[in-house]
C-alpha cells in the first residue's frame, strides 16, 4: 500500500474548465453581471459576487424519457395505512407518481460566484479610453527587456558558453599554447626510446631534448590557461523604455443643492465606474477630482465620493479650476487630457455664456475627449422635452454639434449608468459592429 | 477466530497523521483479507484537500480527464453548493483502477479515515476487482493510461482544428454519451491500453495509403441499389450504440471526429457498469466497513468514542427517508444496498420459517460473508433485488407499490406488504434498476447510403411513456450535426409498432467538418 500526500499538488486543475464555461456562457454571464450592477453599492462595485443565470443557457440534453405521461408503477417506502386496491389522488406536481423531489430538473436558475477578476474582466470587456494620441518617453518606465550584445560582466546564469568558448581558443591559437597531442606524442616519443633494449648513439641526447621540450610544453600549458577570466562574456539584456501614453482624467462633480441625493448617487456611481475602469485598465492614467458648488476645489478621491458639501451653483468656476491644474500640472503637449462632468444641469442663465467659450475655446481644443452626463430626477424620466431642458443642456447642445470630441448624455435612472457608461467608452470597432 | 486483541486504542483523539494512517491500514488489512477473504487490487491511498476534492468531482471523480466546459459548469456548481454550506464533500472517492487510487479528505477525522479506508479500499476495491460487470466491461488496468491518451489527444485536436471545432463535436458526443454503449458483450472485452497504439497505427496506415491520384479519378456511374434487408446487414443494422454506428459509418465525419466519438464512447462503456451497480457497490462497501469497524471496536482497537462517531455517521448514510418526509428522493442506494445484504446475513445466521421457504439454498448456511460473496461476484441491482429482497424487509420498509395510468384519474396502490404483495412489489423495485428499462430503447434502424442518406432511429416506446420532447430536439440537432444529413427519430410502440410521435433534424450550416 502507498500512501501519497497530494495535497501540496497545484489546485486549480479544473481552472481551465471554469473559463470554458464561462467563455461559453458569456453572453449571459455578462448580461448578468450588468445586471448585479445597479444593486451594488458604490463601495461594493467592484468586489466578487454571485451571478445568475437561465439555466437554459448552459443545458446539457440527453434522450430521456418523459416525466410524464404513459403507464407508470413505482414502489415507495413507508406505506402507513394503504390497502391494496386503495385510490390515491394523482399529487397536484402533475409528476406520475408521488413526489420525485431531487429528479425534477426544471427551469430554475443556475447560481455560482464569480471571482473579482472574473467580474471586472466581464464588467470591463472592451472599454479604451478614446483617441489615446500622445505618446512619449518618460523616464524610468520599463515596459520590458531585450538582448543587448555580451558584456564582460555579468550573472553566471547568463553566462554565453559558445562566446566563451570561442574567445578562449583564439587566443589558445594567438598564444600558441600547446596542444594535448603534442604532449601525447612527445611522450610517446619518450617511452619509446627508453623502450629500447639496445639504445641508439644518440638516444641520451634526444631523450634529453625530448625532456626539456616536454617541460616546456608543461610550463607553457600551465601558463596559459585553457579558459582564463578574461575570456568570460555574458549575454547582456537591456531595458527598452516605450513611449508610453499619459493620460489624465478630470471629475467635474456638481454637488451643489440642486442636486438631489438620487443625482448625487447616479454621478457618483459613474465616476465610480470611470475610477474603476482607469485604475483597472490603464497604468499610466491620473485622475483628478474637482467638486464645485459656486466654488470649486481638487479634492481627493475619499472626498469627492463622500462629503457632504452643498451651495450654489457655478459651472465655470470647476472649468477654470480645470484649467488651473492643466496649467500648473498637465503640459497639453505631452497629456491626453479627458474630462468627465456631471451635474443636473441647472445653472444661472448669466454663467453660461461663460461655460460655453471656456468649454468651446480653450477646454476642448486641448482635450481629446469630453463627456458631459447630465443627471435628472427618476419620476422626470419620461416627461423629458424641449421645455424642459436645462440651461447648461442647452448651451452645450451646440458645441455637442460643432465638436466630434463632445458627447452628452442624460440618465434617470441608476440601471441606465452602466448602459451610458458603456456607451461614452466603447472601443470603436465594438461600437461600430453592435450598432 | 484468533483475532488478537488491541493492547490500546489505535488512536484517542480525531487527529490523525501519516504513520497512523499506516497503522490504521495495517489493521485493517488481515480483518479484511485474512477473515473476510476480500480479493483486492493493490491500494494506493492519496491524501487531497477539499479544493482537489472539488476538482475531482467536476471531472467525474477521474484524476485526469480532457477539458470540456461541462466539467467547468459542474465545478462551479458544486463550488458554491460547497462555500454556501448547502453541502459537504465526499469523505473520499476511489476510482476503478489497478492499482485502485483511494482519495481521503484530510479533513477527515482519524475515525472517518478508518471507515473509509474500511469502506474504499477494501469495499469497492473488492466489488470493482470481483463483480462480473466490472470484469466484463472496464479494463482497470488501462483505464489511467487511456485517459491520460484521450486528454492529449482532445488537446492536439484543439491545437490543429480550433477549440470550438472540438468542443461542437465533443457537445454532441456528449449528448449521445448514454446511447454509446454496448449493452450486450458480443464485441471483446476492452483493452485500453493498447488503444493508443491502434489509433497511431490507423494514422500511420492513413498517411501511406494516401495518393493524391484519387483525387482525379472519374467517378463512375452510380452502384445499383442494394436490397434493404441486405444493406441493413452489412451495416449491423438495427444498431443500439449509436455513437459506435456513427464512428464506423458517418458519411461526413473527419477522422479525428471519429477518434473523438470513440473516445467518448469508450469512456461511457467504462462507466456503465457503475450504474448498473449503484445499490450493490455502495452496498458491498457499507457492509465491509459496518463490519470491520464493528471487529476493531469489539477488539479495542478503537475507543467507544470513536465508534460512537462512526456509528452516527453510518446511520446518516444508510438512512431512508419515507415518501412522504418531504426528504424522500428515491431510495438511497447506501440503504438498500446495506439493507438487503444484513438481512442476508440475518437470513444466513439466524433464519426464520419464512426465510427457509423463500431462500433455502442460503438460510442457515452460517457464514454470511462466503453467501456475499458470491452475490457480489455474480449479480447487478436488478438481479440482485429480484433475489434477495426478503419479506422481512419489505415488511420494515413498509414498501408498497403504486400503478399510474394515464386513462385512469387516480393513483392504485397495487400492492403492500403483505402475502399477496411481497412478489410483485420486489419485481417491480428490481424493474427500477433495471437500466433496460429505465433507459429509452433507441436504435439506429435503416439508412440508405447511396440514396438521401436520411438516418431513421427508432425509439422503442415502453408503457407509452415517450421521450422528453425539447431534450429529443436539442439531442437529435447534435446527432443530424454529426451525421451530416437529414435524421428522423421515430417513437414507436413496441406492443403494436403505431408511430407515437416522430422528430426530425436538418444538420445546422457551418458545423465544423
Amino acid at each position: 500500500m502507498h500512501i501519497v500526500d497530494r495535497r501540496l499538488n497545484p489546485g486549480g486543475k479544473s481552472l481551465v474548465n471554469r473559463q470554458r464555461f464561462l467563455r461559453r456562457a458569456k453572453a449571459y454571464v455578462q448580461q448578468a453581471v450588468r445586471d448585479s450592477l445597479k444593486d451594488r453599492s458604490i463601495k461594493d462595485l467592484d468586489k466578487e459576487g454571485q451571478v445568475t443565470i437561465q439555466r437554459d443557457a448552459i443545458h446539457e440534453p440527453t434522450l430521456h424519457r418523459a416525466a410524464q405521461g404513459g403507464n407508470r408503477e413505482r414502489v415507495f417506502p413507508g406505506n402507513h395505512d394503504y390497502m391494496e386496491g386503495d385510490r390515491i389522488k394523482r399529487p397536484n406536481n402533475g409528476q406520475g407518481s408521488g413526489s420525485q423531489a431531487g429528479q425534477g430538473e426544471g427551469n430554475d436558475d443556475f447560481q455560482f460566484a464569480l471571482s473579482r477578476e472574473e467580474f471586472l474582466g466581464l464588467f470591463l470587456d472592451d472599454l479604451e479610453l478614446p483617441d489615446l494620441a500622445k505618446r512619449r518617453l518618460i523616464g524610468g518606465k520599463v515596459d520590458g527587456i531585450r538582448r543587448a550584445g555580451y558584456s564582460v560582466v555579468g550573472n553566471p546564469s547568463n553566462l554565453s558558453v559558445p562566446r566563451t568558448m570561442q574567445r578562449a581558443m583564439s587566443r589558445r591559437i594567438a598564444l600558441r599554447r600547446p596542444k594535448g597531442t603534442d604532449l601525447e606524442r612527445i611522450e610517446e616519443e619518450i617511452a619509446e626510446i627508453e623502450a629500447r633494449d639496445s639504445p641508439l648513439p644518440d638516444d641520451a641526447v634526444r631523450l634529453e631534448n625530448l625532456r626539456a621540450e616536454r617541460s616546456t610544453i608543461f610550463r607553457r600549458r600551465n601558463l596559459i590557461a585553457y579558459i582564463d577570466p578574461v575570456d568570460l562574456r555574458y549575454r547582456r539584456f537591456e531595458n527598452v523604455p516605450k513611449p508610453v501614453a499619459q493620460a489624465v482624467m478630470f471629475c467635474l462633480m456638481d454637488v451643489s443643492g440642486s442636486m438631489t441625493e438620487h443625482m448625487k448617487d447616479l454621478a457618483k456611481r459613474f465616476f465610480a465606474l470611470l475610477h474603476l475602469f482607469l485604475s483597472r485598465c490603464y497604468e499610466h492614467v491620473e485622475v483628478v477630482f474637482i467638486h464645485h458648488t459656486d466654488r470649486a476645489a481638487e479634492v481627493d478621491e475619499q472626498t469627492f465620493f463622500y462629503s457632504t458639501v452643498t451651495g450654489g451653483t457655478l459651472v465655470s468656476s470647476a472649468l477654470d479650476k480645470l484649467l488651473e491644474v492643466v496649467k500648473e500640472r498637465y503640459r497639453p503637449d505631452d497629456w491626453n487630457i479627458y474630462v468627465a462632468q456631471a451635474s443636473d444641469g441647472d445653472t444661472m442663465q448669466s454663467d453660461n455664456g461663460r461655460v460655453v467659450s471656456l468649454m468651446q475655446d480653450e477646454i476642448l481644443p486641448m482635450c481629446q475627449y469630453v463627456a458631459y452626463l447630465e443627471v435628472g430626477r427618476e419620476e422626470f424620466a419620461d416627461i423629458e422635452t424641449v421645455g424642459t431642458m436645462t440651461g447648461l443642456w442647452q448651451a452645450y447642445a451646440p458645441v455637442s454639434e460643432a465638436n466630434r470630441n463632445f458627447v452628452m448624455r442624460k440618465v434617470h435612472h441608476r440601471r441606465e449608468i452602466y448602459p451610458v457608461f458603456r456607451e461614452l467608452f466603447q472601443r470603436k470597432g465594438v461600437a461600430e459592429r453592435t450598432a | 477466530m484468533t483475532a488478537k486483541h488491541a493492547k490500546a486504542p489505535l488512536f484517542t483523539g480525531s487527529d490523525w497523521d501519516f504513520p497512523l494512517i499506516n497503522r490504521i491500514y495495517e489493521t485493517v488489512e488481515p480483518i479484511a483479507l485474512k477473515e473476510m477473504k476480500l480479493d483486492i487490487y493493490p491500494n494506493q491511498i492519496e491524501i487531497i484537500s477539499a479544493e482537489q476534492m472539488l476538482d475531482a468531482y467536476s471531472s467525474i471523480g477521474m484524476p485526469l480527464f480532457y477539458k470540456h466546459w461541462s466539467f467547468g459548469k459542474q465545478f462551479v456548481t458544486n463550488e458554491m453548493m460547497y462555500r454556501k454550506g448547502l453541502r459537504g464533500l465526499a469523505y473520499e472517492l476511489v476510482i476503478n483502477s489497478d492499482p485502485c487510487i483511494n482519495y481521503l479528505m484530510q479533513e477527515n477525522s482519524a475515525t472517518m479515515q478508518t471507515l473509509v479506508i474500511s469502506h474504499a479500499a477494501f469495499g469497492h476495491n473488492h466489488f470493482f476487482k470481483n463483480n462480473y460487470v466490472f470484469r466484463q466491461w472496464t479494463d482497470a488496468e488501462g483505464i489511467l493510461d487511456y485517459l491520460e491518451f484521450a486528454k492529449r489527444y482532445i488537446a492536439e485536436c484543439e491545437e490543429r482544428y480550433g477549440q470550438l471545432a472540438v468542443e461542437r463535436v465533443l457537445d454532441a458526443a456528449h449528448a449521445l454519451m448514454n446511447q454509446g454503449v454496448h449493452r450486450y458483450p458480443r464485441i471483446r472485452p476492452r483493452d485500453l491500453k493498447s488503444e493508443a497504439a491502434r489509433e497511431a497505427e490507423r494514422q500511420a496506415y492513413r498517411d501511406r495509403i494516401y495518393d493524391d491520384l484519387w483525387r482525379t479519378v472519374p467517378v463512375g456511374a452510380r452502384a445499383d441499389a442494394v436490397p434493404n434487408e441486405e444493406r441493413r446487414a452489412a451495416l449491423g443494422l438495427p444498431q443500439e450504440n449509436i455513437l459506435y454506428f456513427l464512428e464506423k459509418t458517418g458519411p461526413r465525419l473527419a477522422s479525428w471526429q471519429r477518434e473523438v466519438l470513440r473516445i467518448v464512447r469508450l469512456i461511457a462503456q467504462y462507466f456503465y457498469p457503475q450504474r448498473q451497480t449503484k445499490a450493490m457497490n455502495e452496498g458491498c462497501a457499507t457492509y465491509t466497513h459496518y463490519r470491520i469497524m464493528t471487529l476493531l471496536h469489539e477488539r479495542g482497537w478503537i475507543t467507544d468514542g470513536a465508534f460512537m462517531e462512526f456509528l452516527s455517521s453510518h446511520t446518516n448514510v444508510v438512512y431512508q427517508p419515507t415518501y412522504d418526509s418531504g426528504h424522500f428522493g428515491g431510495f438511497n442506494p447506501y440503504a438498500l444496498g446495506f439493507g438487503i445484504m444484513s438481512d442476508i446475513e440475518r437470513i444466513c445466521l439466524e433464519p426464520t420459517e419464512e426465510d427457509r421457504e423463500w431462500f433455502g439454498d442460503i438460510a442457515g448456511s452460517g457464514d454470511p460473508v462466503e453467501v456475499l460473496k458470491d452475490i457480489w461476484v455474480n449479480y447487478r441491482d436488478e438481479s440482485f433485488v429480484s433475489q434477495f429482497l426478503s419479506p422481512h424487509l419489505i415488511r420494515h420498509w413498509r414498501l408498497f407499490k403504486i400503478i399510474d395510468r394515464t386513462s385512469e384519474s387516480e393513483l392504485r396502490v397495487d400492492a403492500i406488504h403483505d402475502e399477496r404483495g411481497y412478489r410483485r412489489i420486489r419485481r417491480a423495485l428490481a424493474r427500477e434498476y433495471d437500466i433496460g428499462r429505465q433507459e429509452p430503447d433507441i436504435q439506429v434502424v435503416d439508412v440508405d447510403l447511396v440514396g438521401d442518406r436520411k438516418l431513421i432511429v427508432e425509439h422503442g416506446v415502453v408503457d407509452g411513456v415517450l421521450l422528453d420532447p425539447a431534450d429529443a430536439a436539442m439531442v437529435l440537432q447534435n446527432l443530424a450535426n454529426l451525421w451530416g444529413y437529414e435524421v428522423v427519430l421515430k417513437e414507436i410502440d413496441t406492443e403494436n409498432r403505431k408511430e407515437m410521435k416522430s422528430h426530425s433534424a436538418q444538420p445546422q450550416e457551418g458545423w465544423p467538418r
